[in-house]
């Protein structure tokens, strides 16, 4: 789960991260009113959006003047912002984080992420702020400094220490950068972050060390000890659909092509999909309706991939371990009597009761396309799809 | 021989009383395995499935000599339930449960690194359908009728995919050694080379086919090794050559989020390790037919 800038400021400024003075705002007056309220002469004001390269995208203002806050916070309040991380459907700003303005000298990177190789957390640091990661990571590879931390004991002063000597800071902010880093590694831990990135680190003019931007991710499977965490969830910046479908206890991810899918288990989910290319056709989406799928939730499959309007054809395909072929069928067949499902339907059940399921789909008397393999259910599913959608 | 899993595996299962233990404890017990007890904290001295049931690891392998486990325990307490069994003396163990935090696995890898080599606990999982040596011992959550004993291990990271490959593997007649699910989490008891080392060692397997799919370096990693210490043919199907990049593809593990973790790359690395790729999911039999005649 992703959360806002402004929300990472508030959770890292409580592990001694040096952050600038700033306030939310959902209206142009209201903007105003933060920048009056904590002075100065340059505000910047950032749309709040679940992605990073908001700058790019217009998402951040520079601002000298009341009135430039205010046209700057009307501008971005609903508007979709489209960036490399948002996909070509966007992200819309519903709130803006005006900040106080301040004099870089320079710019640092700075994360820490889940290790899968090293099964650790791991710190990844650069002295070329403001970029990428996965940009510094092609044009300046050995400016990247990464370090692993012990898990047993967390992270060490030395460690800190090294980075910071590493990223070349003066002595005098060494120290800074050392509470800095320490203090991202203990929210990474006591909060069951999957991520927290801070680019860029800023050295003030000034000589001072200040996370300009922020951003956490965190641990789905470890927001139940974290109720605070989980509350600031803003469902407004997440898929609509897939949104819908984990409250039903599905995994969905929606894709652009027309083949709707429900498949029990990710991998033959992501395999059926590969099948379907390899057929000639594109899958709709991701769905994995998991073990022990009852009648109720065959249902909220099918009305889930048919809400996608790109859906010319659904193909169910499931292999029945826990699953019993015979429950999917009377999912399916229950299913369609209850939704209108006017595109073709090819369902390729095998496993468990794979009789007695595929008895249940012939005796129903509905127009359901058989297959007896994955293979047969693709073609199946793609030629249906040309013909239903004249290709 | 089969590898981890044999007749005289004497198995127990934690999270024993439960809905879902209990299902598939009986499921196990039908198949043959050799389950001799289970536990739930609170409930020692009771009996359940005709077996005894124990509040702690230590006095259940104490009492019944067990050498493996089966998790069932919910995910917030799952990572405590593996460092019971690796601190009681379980050499095999397979956590089937699924959303334990990744931090909480992190620290189990951690914890099991205080064992010597020849102490140490193999754990499988968490987040996988179980492993199967067929026709002698099953712990799991797999139909144990697909499987045919024979010659091919199977490794993979997902459970209804390696269902899909053992079953068109059976339709033309082809057994499996044993069959391994390592589970779809981001950090994970062990990889595929750990069993791949263990296929290499086992007389009964004659070629190895590694199921795997997007996100992680294990896949990779595994062709490595296997390309400089492995006698064997391997065998892989990488799954999700359709998923978009930074997307989660129902497994918490399955996300492309660094360079080299999409499928096709992975595909590519693979290929230069002249590991045998099967180029879509309906032809694993195939694939492994063709193999295994030249190995013959």
């Amino acid at each position: 789960m992703d959360i806002h800038e402004y929300q990472s400021k508030e959770i890292l400024a409580d592990y001694g991260i040096p952050i600038l003075a700033g306030g939310l705002a959902y209206s142009p007056e209201q903007a105003v009113y933060r920048a009056l309220e904590m002075g100065g002469d340059t505000w910047v004001v950032k749309a709040q959006i679940h992605s990073g390269a908001r700058g790019k995208a217009g998402g951040i203002k520079v601002c000298k003047t009341e009135e430039e806050v205010s046209k700057a916070t009307e501008a971005l309040l609903g508007a979709k912002l489209i960036t490399n991380q948002t996909g070509p459907q966007g992200k819309i700003c519903h709130r803006v984080y005006v900040e106080a303005g301040c004099n870089i000298a320079r710019e640092i990177y700075l994360a820490f992420v889940l290790d899968r190789a090293k099964e650790s957390v791991t710190v990844v640091a650069s002295a070329e702020g403001g970029m990428e990661i996965e940009e510094l990571a092609t044009t300046k590879p050995e400016s990247i400094i990464k370090t692993a931390v012990e898990p047993a004991v967390g992270m060490q002063p030395f460690q800190a220490r090294e980075i910071a000597f590493g990223l070349g800071l003066d002595k005098a902010q060494v120290n800074q950068a050392v509470t800095t880093l320490l203090g991202c590694y203990r929210a990474m831990r006591d909060l069951d972050a999957a991520m927290v990135e801070i680019n860029p680190l800023v050295v003030t003019k000034e000589g001072n060390i200040i996370a300009v931007d922020a951003k956490m991710g965190f641990d789905d499977n470890a927001l139940f000890r974290h109720h605070n965490i989980a509350e600031l969830r803003d469902k407004s910046q997440e898929d609509a659909r897939e949104m819908r479908a984990a409250d039903r206890g599905l995994s969905y991810v929606g894709l652009d092509g027309n083949i709707g899918c429900i498949i029990n288990g990710a991998g033959l989910a992501m395999a059926t999909m590969d099948m379907i290319m390899h057929a000639g056709g594109e899958p709709a989406n991701f769905l994995d309706i998991g073990g022990g799928a009852s009648p109720e939730r065959t249902t909220k499959a099918f009305s889930l991939v048919l809400s996608d309007d790109k859906v010319e054809c659904i193909l169910v395909n499931i292999f029945a371990g826990i699953n019993r072929c015979d429950w999917i069928a009377e999912g399916v067949v229950q299913a369609i009597q209850k939704i209108n499902i006017k595109v073709p339907l090819v369902v390729r059940l095998s496993g468990t009761n794979v009789a007695a399921g595929r008895k249940i789909l012939n005796d129903s008397g509905l127009s359901i396309i058989m297959a007896d393999t994955l293979k047969e259910a693709a073609d199946k599913a793609v030629a249906a799809w040309k013909q239903a959608a004249d290709k | 021989m089969a590898i981890h899993l044999h007749e005289n595996t004497k198995v127990l299962v934690q999270g024993f009383t439960g809905q879902i233990g209990s299902f598939h404890a009986a499921d196990m017990i039908k198949y043959g395995t050799n389950i001799v007890g289970g536990v739930t904290p609170g409930k020692g001295g009771a009996r359940h499935l005709d077996r005894p049931v124990f509040n702690t690891m230590k006095e259940a392998v104490t009492a019944t000599g067990a050498n493996a486990s089966i998790i069932f325990v919910p995910p917030p307490f799952a990572a405590d339930s593996i460092m019971e069994a690796a601190d009681a003396g379980i050499r095999y163990c397979v956590a089937i449960t699924d959303g334990i935090p990744a931090q909480d696995m992190i620290r189990v890898k951690r914890y099991m690194r205080r064992y010597r080599a020849a102490d140490k606990m193999l754990l499988t999982g968490p987040n996988c359908a179980g492993s199967i040596s067929p026709g002698k011992c099953m712990v799991g959550i797999m139909p144990g009728h697909i499987y045919i004993p024979g010659n091919v291990g199977i490794v993979g990271r997902s459970g209804t995919l390696g269902y899909e490959a053992a079953s068109q593997m059976q339709e033309v007649g082809i057994g499996v050694s044993s069959s391994i699910g390592i589970g779809g989490d981001p950090i994970n008891g062990s990889s595929f080379r750990d069993h791949l080392e263990a296929f290499e060692q086992d007389d009964e397997t004659k070629a190895v086919v590694i199921i795997g799919e997007i996100g992680g370096p294990q896949e990779v990693d595994a062709a490595i090794w296997a390309k400089d210490n492995m006698s064997k043919p391997l065998i892989a199907y990488v799954a999700g050559l359709t998923a978009p990049k930074g997307r989660r593809m129902g497994h918490a593990g399955a996300i492309i989020s660094a360079v080299g973790e999409s499928a096709a790359e992975k595909v590519e690395i693979l290929q230069e390790c002249n590991v045998n790729i099967v180029p879509n999911p309906s032809a694993f039999a195939a694939v492994v037919q063709e193999v295994l005649a030249n190995v013959n």
